[in-house]
């Protein structure tokens, strides 16, 4: 799977081009600007984009706005964007279009370097990759909401999981329960919040995300 | 002659502010005094390149309602520039009027020395006098086209004149050397506060990073001097400390991040205000509107100052204020960045001259009065209208300059 990279800082790009290649990755370009980035993406056609948001020359959102300029070129060509800090804001914008392979994780998130593998595939193959402190966020300002409150305790990790992009058997996995139990969970939370239920992960990511945008 | 039916009308208006009725009366009147005196100010500077300063106080947002009129009555009542223009207008319908009207009537005066001579000698005019001369003796009618000359003459210096009649206006219209002292003692209070409040920022960051992260990479470095130790001994419990080492890094790197918010929000550098409050509103457990948009970038600091004032806002209204809704309307128009924060909360925050008072918010009070004085390093103003019971508005007023266009796309 080729990947483009871009990361300004040299020790933290070397870091994840040895990552990705131990676990068989191809950098087809590995970048440290946002023009670079822009030609790169263009010309090199990735698998997938592993991006940071901010970027030179102007050290500002560089990163992000490159990525999203490329998805109006080509949708749904997926992005991986890592950055130091998350915000809503950003998750929001990268969501925006709906076409989904889209993820947006803290930097700190490679620590974890098989978790962090799994998210650059899932967002390759289409899926979605939310931070948990994006969704951490989202759940505790919905909190007052009364659809979220009949959610059981578990539901509401179960729902976690699932906006974070999580696939059914990953999360029976993580949450040590079988997946006949997830599928329960889910269903249950897609009649407590009024959703459509859906076999598309994708999908169901969006809709539990809009979801908790409303209002 | 308009500085008469202002002057006259304005006097009105305010000796009957006992009545209640001067209330409604007096801001449109001074308004329009505004108006009038900045007229003049356009002309002097257009004719005769004098510049009059003009040191008018900002207004902040006019409240709906009888008691939103008497206010904004109220501060311009408050507001020195007011009361010096009154004072103009009074000087203006004498001896203003006098340096204003004297160029035209030394050109018609000058004129009619010419004119006058020939309707004597047609017989038109028999008993008249022009100036001191008398059209009965034909020596004094014969004299006054030299007069007229002489007076046209003098009226070449209707341009001196004039610059004296808006020398008048400004003399009058021009803060006075108290206001400057006062506007120095203010400068050099907003500087000790903008000092005052960066070192206590300092103090607080060295706190933090002590405290904090430098801690835990101390402790980090601890457990992995103890893992080399350990790695072969008894593998079991080497690999026990790399997780806790590993936690130990992400909790630094939490508190750095934290801490980096604290000084300069990411969102903030990178995006620039409006990003940057819509930000804060997401991450408020309130729902928050953000309406309007900047039309570029802010200089940093004034930005950093009304994105920290936002945020104390947006607390202090999820905290104090018990409220179910909460937004926020960002403008820039004429130099100024306007900023308000409106709640549907039970109001009763007040903030007085002193800033001492307090009511039902409690703890915003305090808050309230550093956010004053952050603001005031810019020349900034608040205003803040939160009657016991709710709504409360609370608006500030940054006069600042736009640093560069928007460039980012969304």
């Amino acid at each position: 799977m080729r990947v483009v990279l871009a990361e300004d800082l040299f020790l933290l790009r070397d870091g994840l081009i040895r990552m990705l290649e131990a676990f068989d990755f191809e950098i087809a370009a590995a970048v440290g600007n946002g023009p670079d980035l822009a030609r790169a993406l263009e010309e090199e056609r990735p698998d997938v984009a592993v991006v940071d948001v901010r970027l030179p020359p102007t050290l500002t959102d560089e990163g992000l706005q490159c990525a999203l300029a490329a998805r109006r070129a080509r949708p749904g060509l997926p992005v991986l964007v890592l950055s130091q800090h998350v915000e809503q804001l950003y998750a929001r914008e990268l969501l925006a279009d709906g076409t989904g392979g889209v993820g947006y994780l803290l930097k700190d998130r490679v620590f974890d370097a098989e978790q962090f593998i799994d998210a650059v595939r899932r967002v390759a193959a289409g899926g979605t990759a939310m931070d948990p402190e994006v969704i951490a966020q989202l759940l505790s300002r919905r909190s007052g909401d009364r659809p979220l409150a009949r959610l059981t305790p578990r539901e509401t990790e179960v729902l976690e999981l699932m906006a974070e992009g999580r696939s059914n058997t990953a999360i029976a996995s993580k949450l040590v329960i079988t997946e006949r139990a997830v599928a329960k969970h889910t269903s249950n939370i897609f009649g407590k919040l009024q959703l459509p239920p859906s076999d598309d992960d994708n999908r169901r990511v969006l809709a539990v995300l809009a979801y908790l945008d409303r209002g | 002659m308009g500085s008469a039916a202002l002057f006259c009308l304005t006097l009105v208006s305010l000796a009957s502010l006992p009545l209640g009725l001067g209330w409604l009366t007096t801001p449109p009147l001074i308004s329009l005094t505004r108006r009038y005196a900045d007229q003049r100010r356009r002309w002097a500077h257009d004719w005769t390149g004098l510049r009059i300063p003009d040191d008018q106080r900002p207004l902040p947002d006019r409240q709906p309602g009888l008691s939103g009129h008497v206010q904004h009555c109220y501060q311009l009542l408050r507001d020195p520039a007011t009361w010096r223009e009154l004072g103009w207008l009074g000087v203006d319908l004498t001896a203003g009027c006098i340096t204003a009207l004297l160029p035209g009537v030394l050109i018609v005066l000058g004129i009619e020395g010419f004119v006058l001579p020939l309707l004597v000698w047609k017989g038109l005019v028999h008993d008249y006098e022009y100036v001191f001369l008398s059209v009965s003796d034909p020596v004094q009618v014969a004299l006054m086209p030299v007069l007229g000359a002489a007076v046209l003459a003098a009226s070449l210096f209707n341009t001196k004149l004039l610059r004296v009649h808006f020398r008048l206006a400004a003399a009058f219209l021009t803060p006075s050397k108290a206001e400057l002292a006062a506007r120095v003692t203010r400068l050099t209070e907003t500087r000790h506060d903008a000092v005052d409040v960066s070192a206590a920022e300092l103090r607080r960051i060295e706190r933090d990073l002590h405290d904090g992260a430098q801690a835990r990479l101390v402790a980090m470095g601890m457990d992995l001097g103890t893992i080399e130790a350990l790695i072969e001994r008894d593998p079991a419990k080497a690999k026990e400390l790399v997780s806790r080492a590993r936690t130990s890094s992400a909790q630094a790197l939490t508190e750095l991040r934290d801490l980096v918010r604290g000084i300069h929000p990411p969102v903030l550098a990178e995006r620039g205000l409006d990003d940057a409050v819509r930000a804060l509103a997401l991450r408020m457990p309130l729902p928050v509107e953000v309406t309007g948009r900047l039309p570029g970038r802010l200089e940093a600091p004034v930005e950093s100052a009304a994105y920290f004032s936002v945020s104390e806002l947006l607390t202090n209204a999820v905290k104090h204020a018990d409220a179910e809704r909460v937004w926020v309307d960002l403008e820039y128009a004429e130099g100024r960045l306007r900023i308000s924060v409106g709640d549907d909360g039970r109001g009763g925050v007040v903030l007085s001259a002193d800033g001492t008072s307090g009511a039902a918010h409690g703890g915003a009070h305090s808050g309230l009065r550093g956010l004053e004085r952050r603001l005031g390093t810019f020349d900034g103003i608040l205003a803040v209208s939160s009657p016991v019971g709710g709504p409360t508005l609370v608006t500030l007023e940054i006069p600042c300059a736009l640093c560069s266009p928007k460039t980012s796309s969304s």
